[in-house]
């Protein structure tokens, strides 16, 4: 008994070694890119300030005095979040009907959805940009919504689905025999029930549509243009103003980091078991 | 009201049928209990009258209005799940009032209604708490309760009591008993436990492989088995059935007698054997007899202690105006 307990107890230990070693091996880059948005321009690449230099806000009073750091913030949260709000609006009916009344195809329908995944945004680059020129669309709130929208939309579904097939069919069952309508239904029962599930796949939803940068970059100048715009706009070729573009990243992951870090435990929650036991 | 009448029903599940066309009628305020082994189609049946499943084919109506494409929220039938299925989120008081919220009941009304119902349930002090926080036995007089509270045509119960310990179960066995004579409200109930078919049905459906094989009240079950399937599987414990030369001499091919109909007799009855087990249950004994000279095992039902052992030569004569008879095919001869 007690050998087993002790090779279990260094077990723990080497686990929880490993596990520190691969996460501050993630956290590294963007440790770095924060401690040199507190770099000048002209110290960020000289090794003698690799540590010890003189911290300095120039940078940021730079990206919002300058670069308009705030519109793009704004736009990025307008696009992030109604293009959420519409993906959860298709997909939560979607998996609904796909988790409580399957046909004989539904496997084959989600198998699909997530094929379309797999499809290069490149290959569809012209024609995207031409249709969104043409139906002056083009640099549009509208067209980065549905963009985002819809290259979600079949995790957003899979998702739900998943969460969904875990609620017993009988208590959906039992709403039917209750008189309730399908609409009632969803919101009655499956949208409380399934509320952890929900909460989890909107927030992984949003920091998806946050951090997109092919359709954002591709399909914007100004009006619409979201943070990974701004980003992409302070890459010089020279590749020399790395506080300035380390301050820009950071500003624009910040948010999304802060948000992720107060929604950690819902998001493991939801992301390795479901809501409903 | 709620007459429910089945014409020709199939349901096949891809290319299984599961139901064969069947036909069926169950009359207002009847008790009616579908019984038969694990995998017949019990609760398939129930949940196609409930509307959760669509029919392959045939016609359901209930008060003689075609109900066959109706949902299963309009049909007006309420179900107890073997599940319970309670609303996890929902207290008691919220769960019994769901169905009646949904029909747009008055608050007023509502309240009176859950009221009667936890009276009635023994809920009154659980109102307020979740599911979760309630026993087996508990949750399942709630979902009595949400089925009750709304007043439906017909009450759909599957397997309702499975779930539950042993002296539970004859309690809630009586308790949904009072509940039908009270109510008089049509009931249709789904059980594998022919103790609770026999008990609580006024008509029982026995359904093998998806077809009925009989129809008719617990004694006319017990009396007048149509075939063999019926004889051995309605009566506790189970009808002896006996083949070969025994059997050719009451010209059939096989013959049945049940345990309470073979007497103990002091000496040189019908048959004669070793006890193997004996199970003194003092009100009844029970003995499965040996070395009869038949292929089968007799069990053997005596009334009150019968003072004998495993290894005991027993006596056996089966009175004859019980005995039935069955053909080759393994129906019933008169
Ligand atoms: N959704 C389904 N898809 C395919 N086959 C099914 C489905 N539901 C039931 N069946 C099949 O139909 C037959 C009848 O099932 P059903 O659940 O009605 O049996 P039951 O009599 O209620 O059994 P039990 O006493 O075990 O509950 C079974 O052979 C089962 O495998
Ligand atoms: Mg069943």
């Amino acid at each position: 008994m007690a050998i087993v307990a002790q090779s279990s107890k260094t077990g723990r230990v080497s686990r929880a070694t490993l596990a520190w070693i691969i996460a501050l091996l993630f956290f590294f880059p963007i440790f770095w890119m924060v401690l040199t948005s507190f770099k000048t321009d002209a110290d960020a690449v000289k090794p003698e300030f690799l540590i010890w230099f003189t911290p300095t806000l120039e940078n940021y009073v730079n990206m919002t005095e300058n670069y308009d750091y705030w519109r793009f913030a704004t736009n990025s949260v307008i696009t992030s979040v109604f293009a959420t709000l519409f993906a959860l609006a298709v997909g939560i009916p979607c998996a609904y009907a796909m988790a409580f009344n399957p046909s004989r195809s539904t496997k084959d329908v989600l198998m699909w959805m997530l094929s379309t995944k797999m499809l290069p945004a490149a290959a569809v680059l012209y024609p995207m940009t031409f249709l969104t020129k043409s139906l002056g669309l083009f640099d549009t709130h509208f067209i980065i919504i549905v963009v985002l929208m819809l290259i979600n939309l079949p995790i957003v579904v899979w998702m739900l689905f998943t969460y969904f097939k875990e609620i017993p069919k009988e208590i959906i069952e039992a709403g039917q025999m209750d008189g309730v309508s399908t609409w009632g239904e969803i919101r009655e029962i499956l949208i409380p029930l399934a509320w952890g599930g929900i909460a989890s796949t909107a927030l992984l939803c949003f920091i998806f549509c946050w951090n997109e940068a092919y359709w954002t970059v591709r399909l914007t100048t100004t009006d619409a243009a979201t943070l990974s715009k701004l980003i992409e706009g302070n890459r010089a070729p020279e590749g020399l103003f790395f506080g300035r573009l380390s301050a820009v990243s950071a500003a624009a992951v910040g948010p999304i980091v802060v948000l992720g870090w107060f929604c950690q435990k819902q998001l493991v929650q939801g992301l390795t078991f479901g809501a409903v036991k | 009201m709620g007459r429910i009448q089945l014409e020709n029903v199939t349901k096949s599940f891809g290319e299984t049928q599961v139901i064969p066309p069947l036909n069926l009628t169950i009359e207002d305020g009847e008790f009616a209990v579908f019984v038969g082994p694990s995998g017949c189609g019990k609760s398939t049946l129930l949940r196609l009258i409930a509307g959760l499943e669509d029919t392959t084919s045939g016609n359901i109506s209930i008060d003689g209005e075609d109900m066959t494409q109706v949902s299963p929220s309009k049909r007006g039938l309420a179900m107890v799940f073997q599940t319970y299925a309670l609303y996890p989120h929902m207290t008691v008081r919220k769960n019994i009032a769901f169905p009646m919220r949904m029909a747009g009941l008055s608050d007023a009304e509502q309240e009176k209604r859950i009221m009667a119902a936890a009276e009635s349930l023994n809920l009154v002090d659980y109102l307020d708490r979740k599911p979760a926080q309630l026993s087996g036995g508990q949750r399942q007089r709630v979902a009595i309760g949400r089925a009750i509270v709304r007043d439906p045509k017909a009450f759909l119960f599957d397997e309702p009591l499975s779930n539950l310990d042993a002296a539970l179960r004859v309690g809630m066995r009586i308790e949904i008993t009072e509940m039908h004579a009270r109510m008089g409200t049509t009931m249709i109930y789904v059980t594998h436990d022919q103790v609770e078919a026999m008990t609580m049905a006024d008509k029982i459906v026995v359904l093998q492989a998806g077809v009925i094989e009989q129809v008719g009240s617990p004694l006319d079950l017990y009396r007048n088995p149509r075939n063999l399937f019926v004889a051995g599987f309605i009566g506790s414990p189970k009808m002896n059935l006996i083949e070969g030369s025994e059997a050719t001499k009451h010209n059939a091919t096989t013959i049945g007698i049940r345990p309470e109909h073979i007497d103990v007799v002091p000496d040189s009855g019908t048959w004669s054997g070793k006890v193997g087990v004996a199970e003194h249950l003092g009100s009844d004994t029970f003995f499965h007899v040996h070395e009869t000279g038949l292929t089968e095992t007799l069990t053997v039902r005596a009334v009150g202690d019968v003072a004998l052992k495993h290894g005991d030569t027993i006596h056996l004569s089966p009175r004859l105006e019980e005995l039935h008879r069955f053909d080759a095919q393994g129906m019933r001869l008169s």
